[in-house]
């Protein structure tokens, strides 16, 4: 073969190993076959914050103190210590709930478990894991080695890095079912779910809590709608009241290939600090392009052996010393 | 022998010495980082801003100012131009210090250092994660560069047999030594495409990310060989390589036009043209950035200007710059993790990053006064 053919080849693969768009995109994850997950219903809140002083009790963290006000907790957000808090939203003279005008609203944070987690994609050790079964996303600090490639590719600033630690570790909630806690697979709801007094965070499969949030969503504002505690398919009690003017926007269900953790609310989702998502996951995007280049290192090899070839002709050309 | 000569001369100069202060200071902070306080005590790093410039500046722009060996590579042994030879091996130097500087920076910034090895274990391996790739790749390249540069030291001891085993197989260390950083240069841009929406719009490319990645890398490759043929020229008093350097600026009009051609054309494909005039500091800053690629393609367009010494270097020094604030302005300064998070590095930070610059210019020092390096009659 010509030399020249072989240039051609070699910079034709070498050109095709950082543009390459031509192999059949992976699209969003789907659901996992049982998934898990939470509702969130703002409304539905009263901002008790029993949901993070019983996460800190079942994930055995320290609460966060500020100015002395020993009041369950003050954390203001997602932290090394604090895996679930609740935010407050006020405009104006905050004193209607749920108004977006004049108003306030609570709002959770939490691990979302997104279907497609982009955590669990990026980490370069598989330290980040989604349960094929539950949807569980779980974090396996014995192989992390701290890059937090994770903690910037979360959408939404979960998993949460102990800088104040010498031999600090990634920690992001996990839905009460980590090795040792394992509240899932024993038949418990999680913690936050069992201690929610009004519902507001319910717990359940994904299918019927995104059922639950559609309904609520539809509902006619001023009718009265029987909510229910605990977990959804076996709910504790239930508690009657007036429905709330929703927004017709079930957030978890598309959002970047959706979230096994859902919200609904009042409050628009941007102004409770929800990211601007669309519905493909950019974890899919990021590893359709990583794939078409580096599937079973084709590309890759063929490059080096075009540029093996190129570059023994070429020093080759020179003195013999070939020095370089 | 090689044509290559040690330059000799005293190690401990003034600028070395000030060079070592800063590392102490730095390395003060080191020691605090690593068996004190950890890493929140010495940065600014928080649950927002995971990635600060021991990511950005000392891995993402740093491996990128240590490109001269790969772009001379690609210009002397895939394009045979011979002629730039005697550039290559202070190139190699300089690439296998920036790289392992780059490292360095990395091992700072590993939030659970003790056991980075776990990176290496193939059981842990998750070959969708585009880190994996970027890690892996520099670890080899870092091996190859330092066997590419290996050549030097043989010379220096006089160990002849094993420089010529070693040149049997140098042909595939430099092939490899052009496949790795083009595979994990690109790989840094891909890493901005799983961080979605917190990179801003003009920046955020998805598809288009690993190919500006490697265009930039390739740019600030060329224009660091030609920044520090110069410099090196001047502070050694040794005749400039004017006449060399300009024929590779030539390939560097072709980087620089394709970069901006491409950069324009993704915008208005994804439609968003508008957001450069939007007046806000992205705007401001992507116009800043594109002013830094402009002039340098201004100044080499022109043959009279390319040839003459001071206005290459100005070109190659605004290359760099423009390199550097395409990534800073990607990664960091536009990066927007959402409400209630800031970021702007603490002075041991600043300081850790500068003691690993002062590191790598002092072994760049020692090393071209001892080995053979810097070419003779170049």
């Amino acid at each position: 073969m010509k030399r020249r053919d072989f240039l051609k080849a070699t910079l034709g693969g070498t050109a095709a190993l950082v543009g390459a768009g031509n192999v059949e995109a992976r699209p969003n994850l789907e659901p996992a076959t049982e998934a898990v997950g939470m509702l969130y219903d703002s409304t539905l809140c009263v901002g008790c914050k029993a949901c993070v002083s019983k996460c800190k009790e079942v994930n055995d963290m320290p609460p966060v103190i500020e100015n002395g006000e020993n009041a369950w907790d003050s954390a203001r957000d997602l932290s090394g210590d604090t895996l679930n808090v609740i935010k407050v939203y006020r405009d104006g003279a905050a004193a209607v709930k749920d108004a977006e005008i004049d108003g306030f609203a609570f709002e959770k944070r939490s691990c979302m478990h997104c279907v497609d987690p982009g955590c669990v994609s990026v980490c370069p050790v598989t330290a980040m894991r989604r349960n094929p079964k539950t949807g569980i996303v779980t974090h396996h600090a014995e192989a992390c080695i701290g890059c937090r490639t994770c903690m910037v590719s979360c959408p939404y600033n979960v998993p949460q890095f102990q800088y104040n630690e010498l031999f600090g570790q990634i920690h992001k909630c996990q839905m009460c079912n980590q090795a040792g806690v394992e509240r899932i697979d024993k038949g418990q709801m999680t913690g936050c779910a069992e201690v929610c007094p009004t519902g507001a965070t319910l717990f359940g499969s994904r299918k019927l809590l995104l059922e639950e949030a559609k309904r609520r969503t539809a509902l006619k504002p001023g009718d009265s709608y029987n909510y229910p505690r605990g977990d959804i398919s076996k709910p504790e009690s239930y508690h009657e009241k007036e429905v709330p003017t929703y927004k017709p926007h079930v957030w978890g269900e598309k959002e970047a290939g959706g979230t096994n953790v859902m919200h609904i609310s009042s409050v628009a989702f941007d102004k409770l600090g929800m990211p601007p998502l669309g519905e493909r996951s950019a974890a899919s995007i990021a590893e359709s392009v990583q794939h078409s280049v580096y599937s079973f290192m084709a590309l890759p090899a063929l490059a080096l052996a075009g540029l093996t070839y190129v570059v023994r002709r070429n020093t080759n050309d020179e003195d013999e010393g070939g020095d370089a | 022998m090689s044509g290559h000569q040690a330059l000799g001369g005293r190690i401990l100069t003034k600028p070395f010495m000030v060079l070592m202060v800063i590392w102490l200071i730095g390395s003060f902070f080191g020691v605090q980082r690593f068996f004190m306080d950890g890493m929140g005590a010495v940065s600014n790093l928080n649950g927002g801003y995971a990635w600060g410039i021991w990511v950005v500046y000392d891995v993402v722009v740093g491996t990128a100012f240590a490109c001269g060996g790969y772009a001379l590579a690609i210009a002397v042994y895939v394009f045979n131009k011979g002629r730039y030879h005697p550039l290559v091996r202070s190139a190699v130097l300089a690439s296998l210090l920036g790289y392992a500087m780059g490292g360095f920076g990395a091992f700072f910034d590993m939030g659970r250092f003790w056991q980075f090895y776990e990176i290496f274990l193939p059981k842990n391996w998750n070959f969708n994660a585009v880190m994996l790739e970027v890690g892996l790749c520099v670890a080899i390249y870092i091996i190859v560069l330092f066997l590419e540069f290996a050549p030097a030291v043989l010379e220096r001891l006089g160990m002849r047999n094993a420089q010529n085993t070693l040149n049997k197989v140098l042909f595939f260390l430099i092939a490899l030594g052009v496949l790795l950083p083009t595979m994990h240069q690109s790989s840094l841009g891909s890493l901005l495409i799983t961080m979605g929406h917190k990179i801003h719009p003009l920046w955020q490319t998805m598809h288009f990310q690993p190919l500006l990645a490697l265009v930039t890398a390739l740019i600030m490759g060329f224009s660091i060989v030609v920044f520090e043929a110069s410099t090196s020229a001047v502070s050694f008093g040794r005749q400039p390589e004017s006449s060399l350097l300009s024929g590779l600026s030539k390939a560097v009009i072709g980087l620089l036009s394709f970069f901006l051609l491409v950069r324009v054309v993704i915008l208005l494909l994804q439609g968003k043209l508008g957001l450069i005039f939007a007046g806000d500091l992205g705007s401001l800053l992507f116009l800043f950035e594109m002013a830094l690629f402009i002039i340098p393609l201004v100044i080499l367009l022109s043959p009279a200007r390319r040839s003459r010494g001071s206005q290459l270097l100005i070109a190659a020094v605004s290359m760099l710059f423009a390199g550097a604030m395409y990534r800073f302005n990607a990664f960091l300064i536009t990066y927007d993790p959402g409400p209630g998070y800031s970021y702007f590095p603490s002075t041991p930070e600043i300081m850790i990053t500068l003691s690993i610059i002062a590191l790598e210019l002092m072994i760049y020092l020692v090393l071209v006064k001892t080995l053979p390096v810097l070419h003779s009659e170049a």
